[in-house]
């Protein structure tokens, strides 16, 4: 016989990559040395050594503690605001596809206003009115988000709505909703995923602008963009404390990215 | 004797991903001769149009010619680099590809396209290549030949667009000419003048040319030598009258007898009878879109008053073209479209037009088995689950009840249990379709619509569904109504027919009739497209066609018979402006035109324009108008 190992699928894998990033942010702090608001040494952008293992930034910080810290908070918020956004998105996307014609051109016409700000300034614009508490970032994001998921799974549900077994299950008199869950959405399984991922990836990444311009995430609390702009200084020294953060969000976004158009790749 | 290509040993692999490779075509020899057509014959899956391919170099994405040699026109193929293999394709061999609708730019006009070959390589000035070009156009049969290249594909029939790619890959002189499948998806009407055309262009120019199918019929009319094949292996192979008259391979005797299928014997002959109770009434059904009339009908109707009827445990056959709206009555009748006016009556009890108004047991006897078989069943469910869901929904069954009722109807369709676990991406189309069938009889129904169940499917497959659709009639008493356009399979399964044209009902009749009696002419030609499985055929129908037909007429008639403009007995002046009566023959048969029926009785076996005298019909205009405009009348 012979031993056949298996790789896990291309769903498995995109699962580990985001269970990892989850599980760091959720106990990664407890790994930390110091607090991260704690300043343990005179020298500042020391550099990597056995005491501070990833030298200390631009007050004499702990790097590796704020770097664990700031993971949490920058996984945390991407991940709440692509629920939200995706949760939204997708719903009301599917749903469209059974309703009454007017429900889409609400929805529709409100979803491509949203689509039609740019985003960062959409951002900039809302945190200046209603202040930068993480619960205004994560509805923000949500909501500028919203609207891509919203046209893809429509557009996915539409392409299904249109199968013919979809017009055996209508021919057999079943409800609305039993359609759309059923026979729609484990349909649309594969592609929303890499939609989602990708959803993530966008957040990561405005949630890093929004932070180096200073109106992300505020001191005491830290995430990887904050940290690339308090750390900046250190560019001119080549310190570990601004390097290390942007190579961080890089790992985050591109890794999942891979992983992502592995599974694109798959399904063709 | 020379060979024009000479194909040897050849092995073509496949390979998913990093899997290991799968042979596709495995030791496949085949000489074709200067100016003979060699017909590849095979069932989907069986390597035809992957060995016709690799005569022009090419191998699809994921396959490899592994193994062999082939020699076509004095080049060994497999060893020419891409350069070399640019310049022999549409120079020295062309393709003509199965959907022409799919294989043109829309953007462009036809002419740029059909002349680029020319222009690729260089081997004619424009003028010279656009002179080519009008004279295929006019070899090919296709109307205002000068013009017609200044026109868009979106502009021109399924059948004309065909022949243009034809014409496209004419346009060179290439020696050779690769038609994959080329009137597979066009209409029997269609498809001769198509085949016509294809057989007088390649016989004046003495081109070598290779044809895929798995019609027989075609075959029969086209190639002198064929091969069949099956997994990628050669069957049989040899003259085309052998294959056809005399197989000696068990595959080819299996395919060859699926073309003919036997008629239908089981069901009394006059079913037309309204003494049986009928499970299905429609009368004056409209369906149609755009604006409503003054009578707050619409304005452009897909379904324009058809009445129809279905005895009990009988076979009702709907024939027609494309878009002469079959697929839109069976979305009638089962409740998807609702329809502006008219009435339908199911088991004596009038249907709503929406399917939410018909209640759970109108639904339950009313089950619709539709056309693809790979798209009507969720890719996310398993077997079990699509049928056990019919099985909860109408017959409230549950858990291993359902399990076993669910094996029960396996058993029906003669299909082993072990599939309620797998997923239909797992499943052949034949599975497939039994599947389908499995899932509308799990609601123990009274009447069963199918929609062109074995179109998608091979012969050998389809000819085995429509045995178990019979045998299922037999021992369960179900009614169908079988939408097709195949006239063999109406004639195997069907008690009635009903020939649509236009979204009109032109003729209700018994189905083992169509060949003799009375006929409406739009049948008569139908059933005369039908292409029989004997060579000379093609020549005997298309020289009984030109000698009673007068040419087609461009322009859609205002009101009056909708097959005006192609009919062989029109009356000017009559038929394009009266209301089209129905005629009642004395065995039930009703038929839809203004000629008398006596004169619509066939002369003979030619299907041509009869002599009778036409006769007045009650209900029309004066006897004297008719005879006056009448061009067949004396």
């Amino acid at each position: 016989m012979k031993v056949r190992v298996s790789l896990p699928s291309a769903t498995q894998r995109v699962g580990m990559l985001f269970g990892f990033w989850l599980v760091l942010a959720m106990f990664g702090p407890l790994l930390a040395p110091y607090a991260p608001g704690q300043i343990i040494d005179t020298q500042v952008f020391a550099p990597i050594s056995h005491q501070h293992w990833l030298g200390t930034d631009y007050l004499g910080r702990d790097l590796g503690s704020r770097l664990l810290y700031a993971v949490r908070y920058t996984v945390l918020i991407c991940t709440l605001s692509t629920a939200f956004s995706c949760g939204c998105g997708i719903l009301l996307g599917v749903a469209t596809t059974a309703t009454p014609a007017w429900v889409e051109q609400v929805a529709g016409r409100l979803m491509d206003g949203i689509l039609s700000i740019p985003s960062l300034l959409c951002a900039l614009l809302v945190i200046a009115a209603f202040g930068d508490s993480l619960m205004a970032l994560v509805l923000t994001m949500g909501v500028i988000y919203t609207p891509g998921a919203y046209r893809t799974s429509r557009a996915l549900a539409l392409r299904i709505a249109r199968m013919d077994y979809i017009t055996v299950a209508m021919a057999r008199g079943e409800g609305r909703l039993f359609i759309i869950w059923r026979e729609i959405l484990p349909n649309m399984r594969g592609p929303l995923l890499a939609d989602v991922g990708l959803r993530f990836i966008y957040a990561v990444l405005l949630l890093s602008n929004l932070s180096f311009l200073g109106l992300g995430v505020q001191p005491p609390l830290v995430d990887l963009g904050s940290l690339v702009r308090e750390n900046v200084l250190g560019l001119v020294y080549g310190a570990v404390a601004v390097v290390l953060p942007t190579i961080v969000i890089a790992v985050l976004t591109v890794g999942i990215n891979l992983v992502l158009d592995a599974t694109a790749g798959r399904r063709s | 004797m020379t060979h024009m290509i000479s194909v040897s040993n050849l092995e073509i692999v496949g390979r998913r991903r990093h899997g290991p490779a799968v042979p596709i075509v495995r030791d496949v020899s085949l000489d074709v001769a200067e100016g003979q057509m060699l017909a590849l014959i095979g069932e989907s899956g069986s390597g035809k149009t992957t060995i016709a391919l690799s005569l022009l170099g090419h191998a699809r994405a994921g396959c490899a010619i592994s193994g062999g040699r082939i020699m076509v026109a004095g080049h060994d193929v497999t060893t020419m680099t891409a350069g070399e293999l640019r310049a022999f394709r549409g120079r020295t061999i062309s393709y003509v590809a199965q959907n022409a609708g799919t294989a043109f730019n829309p953007a462009l006009s036809l002419g740029q396209q059909v002349i680029e070959p020319a222009r690729v390589h260089w081997s004619m000035t424009r003028a010279q290549a656009e002179h080519k070009m009008i004279d295929l156009f006019r070899a090919l049969a296709l109307p205002d030949p000068e013009t017609i290249g200044a026109r868009y594909p979106h502009q021109l029939s399924g059948g004309q667009l065909q022949r243009l790619m034809a014409a496209m890959a004419l346009v060179t002189d290439p020696e050779i000419v690769v038609f994959d499948e080329p009137t597979t998806a066009l209409d029997v009407t269609t498809q001769i003048e198509v085949l016509a055309a294809f057989r007088s262009v390649l016989a004046d120019r003495g081109i070598t040319g290779v044809y895929v199918t798995h019609d027989l019929a075609v075959v029969a009319q086209i190639a002198d030598h064929a091969v069949v094949l099956r997994h990628g292996q050669v069957r049989e192979s040899g003259p085309v009258a052998e294959i056809l008259g005399n197989p000696r391979d068990d595959y080819t005797r299996e395919l060859v007898a699926a073309c003919r299928i036997p008629p239908r014997t089981t069901f009394p002959a006059p079913v037309l009878d309204r003494a049986v109770e009928t499970v299905l009434d429609l009368s004056g059904v409209i369906v149609g879109y755009g604006r409503l009339d003054a009578a707050g009908l619409p304005e452009r109707r897909i379904l324009d008053e058809v009445s129809l009827s279905v005895p009990r445990g009988s076979t009702l056959g709907i024939i027609g073209e494309s878009g002469c709206g079959k697929s839109t009555l069976a979305r009638t009748i089962s409740g998807l479209q609702p329809w502006a006016a008219g009435q339908v009556t199911f088991r004596g009890e009038a249907l709503a037009p929406d399917i939410a108004r018909r209640t759970r047991e109108q639904r339950r006897r009313l089950q619709i088995v539709a056309q693809n078989a790979d798209m009507v069943l969720n890719p996310a469910w398993r077997i079990g689950a699509s049928i056990e869901r019919v099985l909860t929904f109408f017959r409230g069954l549950k858990g291993a009840e359902a399990r076993n009722e669910a094996a029960r109807l396996l058993d029906m369709v003669r299909l082993p249990h072990a599939l309620l676990d797998r997923l239909p991406g797992e499943l052949s189309g034949g599975q497939k379709q039994r599947i389908n069938f499995a899932r509308a009889l799990a609601a123990r129904p009274d009447l069963v619509l199918c929609d062109e169940i074995t179109a998608a499917l091979d012969p050998v497959v389809a000819a085995a569904i429509l045995e178990l659709m019979a045998e299922l009639q037999r021992e369960l008493g179900i009614s169908y109504i079988f939408i097709t356009h195949d006239l063999h399979a109406v004639r195997a399964v069907c008690d009635d027919v009903a020939v649509l044209y236009g979204g009109k009902v032109v003729e209700h009749n018994s189905s083992q009739s169509l060949t003799t009696g009375a006929h409406h002419p739009y049948t008569r030609l139908l059933v005369s497209s039908v292409p029989e499985m004997r060579a000379g055929w093609l020549t005997e129908a298309m020289t009984a066609r030109q000698a009673g037909r007068p040419e087609p007429l461009q322009v859609a008639p205002q009101g009056g018979c909708r097959f005006f403009p192609r009919c062989d007995v029109r009356m000017p002046g009559t038929c394009d402006h009266n209301p089209v009566p129905v005629q009642i023959l004395p065995g039930g048969a009703r038929i839809a035109c203004f000629t008398n029926a006596a004169a619509l009785v066939p002369d003979g076996d030619d299907g041509s324009c009869p002599d009778f005298h036409n006769r007045p019909i009650s209900g029309t205009d004066s006897p004297e108008e008719v005879r006056h405009d009448d061009p067949a009348s004396f």
